[in-house]
């Protein structure tokens, strides 16, 4: 069947889409990967609405459940535990669950695919026990999981320090917080008056930073961080004003910020830009959301890191604008207008240059036998061998060292070989492109994709 | 800059005439639009093949499956050669009456690269093989290479002979005068007496700059490759009459091709993933290997290279411009006769002649009219 | 490595699942990358090094979380929620070829 408008993503911006979609009366469906709605913001807030988790989750975590339930309420078709694997012109979006592959159509398509942690490898992220911040917390949302032992953090930005609070109030173990960013720079503070719009956002982070320093051991301006064991994480290291430390430790929670995801708007050839200050590219979009490519549209984070409540806006103008293209809309600029969306953008997004300027991503050199490429064990000393003698074109990169051509098709190694090739080159981050994104976008099945040719026969 | 010769092309047909000229004293310049072996090289399942080979290209593939087998004499490296032998399986008796046909044949010539196996030891050689499958034909000496590990011997080699090679660098235009090219580039001009036209797909823009306008098609065949599983099928595997190739890589991926095209960009400048026509390709392999169907893709692409209707290279010199030496075409199945095609360009540019039989190859299958003045 | 909040309390687990042929406990929204993190030993192994691995982002990005559940190879356990009698069983190195 060809819907008028396919959503990928039921998170913040996605929902609000789709809700804003279908009360025009446009034929919507909802592709996503998780079980439930929410995105990883709202991950599991069903299941948490009572229970013991609602209370430390706190109060955007708790905000989310009324968008949920209002797109659960509407119209628009979901489909949960599902993938998009392939997308072709016209558009034919090529989904699979349940281990069966199958094409929808769409008139237009909407990227609300949110973000991912930006990867940070250092010597030994590989380590069963050093995981992300951000998985953390997602096990504790989607199942009440805390880690158990000695728990270290480290990294820099808002969610750990709310990861912190969270887990410190249901009673979990913390054995330090290890701040990696430096101290606050002119930068930073130039832009403390436009924060000021978001008053009760600044409060809260303070807030948490207060409260964590007084229970736990809060490390300050730490560098060269190392994980070590065997088999499994047993020590960190780090330095810290000239002095290295080592601990025990079973669990390292890392955080560097997050990165839009963007394999299918790179896929589909879309432009995109680079971001020197946060140090990732987005794609290229207008003021509604429309990429190069017309009738492909993207928003919330995947846009542009943003939050939730700024893609909660955008997935409001982006609706605008693609009920326009489908001839539902009235005067567009007008709607606009009327529903004050760029003021409640511009408030949603006044803490952002601050937490920017905060939390630059992380420029550390890295040393030689760290794992680049986790899928196909590839370290940063082979990759600055190959980049000697190629020309700083990260597909040159994968062809010589198999670095990204592994399941996770570069998600977590594309930015790190883009960084060793400008450090090799002598040339910005930005002027480096990132890999050729090759199909399918997830690993499908051999049989997967040989049963469309029956499905397509029969039609 | 200047050298006597220019190749045109960074791919593997282009490296190995850099390499072969260098070495018999020639002093050569290769230009690459992007990095050395961005396309069909780098895109190519890397079978070493005389299997099935066309009459007219079996004696350059037969020379060239000697220079496999010691292929570090060549290059210092063996490139990943494995000789696993190729296996053309027949699924039906049409197929294997065809199979048996071109074997007879090659064996009243006297050749023995090809041998006819029946159903039981097509199971001895290959366990996984679905059971409707008859017999096949067997080339023991065959195999195939790691594309990319080629590619940096051959640039290695290459480099070392005193090849310069300049990648990044797009020829925008090309004049003849007092016996002397002059290519105008985005790194500068160059000249040489003599220029090697291998650019792929590309190989007609290379060839209108030059003055010798010529018309070629450009397939896009596709590849996919799956995640590591261990090592199990030895020989890499295709089917009579069937667009499919199957091998297991060296790191235990399955590499699955043969010919399905993708869709080639209205410009002609690139070439995306078909899903539906791999579709068939894949069901091809399961419908070989029943037991690799929960396998799951990690990659597909669409390479690009210059095809003749034919679907034989042209290999020799230009028959409307001096100097000018055109290696392209090789339609889908080049990659195997890198060192001897190689060879035979090396003599071109260094000797004016070859002892090998280009008449086949001629560049007037191809030539186009002149656009009038 | 990680637990429940919910485990040792009164309630009883929400369902049993096989791990390893092993019956375990498991939670309504639990994934079967948390089993991996909760049950020791069951993690994956580095098909290229062998080195064992543990799921590291949770949201489908990284594929150190891939097991075999209900008999499919190579599945990515952070984006599969546990089912009652779900068989999860660890995948070590490369997968095998036919599951």
């Amino acid at each position: 069947m060809t819907y008028d408008v396919l959503i990928v993503g039921a998170g913040p911006a996605g929902m609000s889409a789709a809700v804003q979609l279908s009360r025009l009366g446009l034929a919507v469906v909802v592709v996503d990967e998780q079980p439930a709605p929410g995105g990883q913001i709202w991950r599991g807030v069903e299941r948490n609405k009572s229970g013991p988790l609602s209370q430390a989750l706190g109060e955007d975590y708790r905000k989310g459940l009324s968008l949920v339930e209002t797109f659960r309420a509407s119209p628009a078709e979901y489909m949960p535990e599902t993938q998009v694997w392939h997308i072709e012109e016209g558009w034919s979006v090529f989904l699979t669950s349940g281990g069966r592959a199958r094409r929808v159509c769409a008139r237009v398509l909407l990227f609300a695919t949110g973000a991912q942690e930006r990867p940070v490898p250092f010597p030994g992220w590989t380590l069963p026990g050093v995981m992300t911040v951000g998985a953390a917390q997602i096990l504790l949302k989607s199942g009440g999981m805390l880690p158990q032992g000695r728990v270290w953090i480290a990294g820099a930005g808002p969610l750990p320090l709310l990861y912190a609070t969270q887990a410190l109030d249901l009673r979990g173990q913390l054995s330090g917080y290890l701040d990696t960013s430096g101290r606050p720079g002119l930068a930073a503070l130039q832009k403390l008056p436009g924060a000021w719009r978001d008053l009760a956002g600044l409060a809260k982070g303070a807030g948490w930073l207060r409260a964590l320093r007084r229970k736990i051991e809060f490390v300050r301006d730490v560098k060269d961080l190392r994980a070590e064991g065997e088999g499994r994480l047993q020590h960190i290291e780090w330095s810290t004003q000239g002095r290295r430390r080592r601990v025990e430790a079973d669990v390292l929670l890392v955080h560097q910020g997050v990165v839009p995801r963007i394999h299918e708007t790179l896929a589909l050839g879309c432009a995109h830009d680079w971001r020197a200050d946060q140090g990732y590219f987005a794609p290229r979009l207008d003021r509604w959301g429309e990429t190069s490519r017309p009738g492909l549209f993207v928003a919330g984070d995947a846009g542009g890191i943003g939050g939730w409540s700024a893609a909660m806006v955008s997935g409001e103008i982006v609706a605008l604008a693609i009920a326009a293209r489908l001839g539902k809309g009235g005067d567009v600029e007008e709607l606009r207008r009327q529903a004050r969306l760029d003021d409640r953008l511009a408030k949603a997004l006044a803490l952002r240059p601050l937490l920017d300027a905060l939390y630059p991503p992380p420029r550390e050199r890295l040393a030689d036998e760290t794992i680049v490429c986790r899928c196909e064990d590839v370290t940063a000393g082979t990759i600055r061998a190959a980049t000697r003698t190629s020309v700083p074109d990260p597909n040159a990169v994968k062809a010589a060292t198999r670095c990204g051509m592994g399941p996770c098709q570069g998600r977590q190694c594309g930015y790190t070989v883009q960084a060793l090739l400008a450090e090799v080159h002598g040339v910005p981050a930005g002027s480096v492109a990132f890999f050729n994104i090759r199909p399918p976008l997830k690993p499908i099945t051999l049989s997967e994709i040989a049963s469309l040719e029956d499905m397509e026969t029969a039609g | 800059m200047n050298a006597d010769v220019l190749v045109i092309g960074g791919g593997l047909h282009g490296l190995s005439a850099a390499l072969q000229s260098a070495r018999r004293g020639a002093s050569v310049i290769l230009v690459e639009r992007h990095f050395l072996g961005r396309h069909a090289s780098g895109a190519t399942a890397a079978g070493v093949r005389t299997l099935g080979r066309h009459a007219a290209e079996l004696p350059l593939s037969l020379e060239a499956a000697g220079d496999w087998h010691k292929m570090g004499d060549l290059v210092g490296d063996d490139c990943g050669f494995v000789a696993c032998g190729q296996l053309q399986v027949a699924e039906d008796e049409v197929a294997f009456s065809a199979v048996k046909a071109r074997v007879e044949r090659l064996q009243a010539k006297g050749l023995s690269h090809e041998r006819i196996v029946r159903s039981d030891e097509l199971r001895t050689l290959v366990p996984d093989l679905a059971p409707h499958c008859l017999g096949g034909s067997w080339a023991v000496g065959d195999g195939s290479a790691d594309p990319h590990r080629t590619i940096r011997a051959f640039r290695d080699a290459a480099v070392a002979a005193g090849v310069h090679i300049k990648e990044e660098c797009k020829v925008t235009a090309l004049t003849w005068r007092a016996q002397v090219w002059r290519a105008e580039t985005s790194q500068g001009s160059i000249e040489a007496k003599v220029i090697v036209n291998a650019g792929g797909a590309w190989a007609a823009e290379v060839a209108a700059l030059a003055g010798d306008p010529l018309d070629h098609a450009i397939r896009t065949s596709m590849m996919v490759v799956t995640e590591r599983t261990a090592a199990r099928i030895g020989p890499v595997v295709s089917s009579f009459g069937r667009k499919l190739s199957f091998k297991q890589t060296a790191q235990g991926t399955l590499l699955i091709g043969g010919g399905s095209q993708g869709r080639l960009a209205a410009d002609r400048q690139s070439a995306t993933v078909d899903v539906l026509a791999l579709a068939s390709s894949v069901r091809s392999a399961v419908r070989l290997f029943p037991k690799v169907g929960g396998m799951r893709i990690v990659r597909a692409w669409a390479g690009m290279e210059a095809m003749t209707a034919d679907h034989l290279p042209v290999i020799g010199f230009s028959r409307r411009v001096e100097g000018l030496v055109h290696a392209f075409g090789f339609s889908g199945h080049g990659f195997q006769l890198v060192p001897s095609v190689g060879r035979v360009l090396a003599d071109l540019v260094c000797e004016g002649h070859t002892k090998h039989d280009l008449a086949a190859f001629d560049i007037n299958r191809v030539a186009a009219e002149r656009a009038a003045a | 490595m990680f637990k429940s909040v919910l485990e040792g309390s009164a309630a009883a687990p929400d369902m049993m699942v096989m791990v390893n042929g092993v019956e375990t406990p498991a939670w309504n929204g639990e994934t079967v990358a948390s089993i991996l993190l909760r049950v020791p030993n069951v993690g994956r192994t580095s098909p290229v090094s062998g080195k064992p691995r543990l799921p590291y982002c949770q949201m489908g990005v990284c594929f150190d979380c891939l097991a075999v559940v209900d008999g499919i190879a190579s599945t990515q356990g952070c984006l599969v929620a546990v089912r009652p009698g779900m068989r999860i069983d660890i995948q070590r190195g490369p997968r095998e070829i036919a599951r």
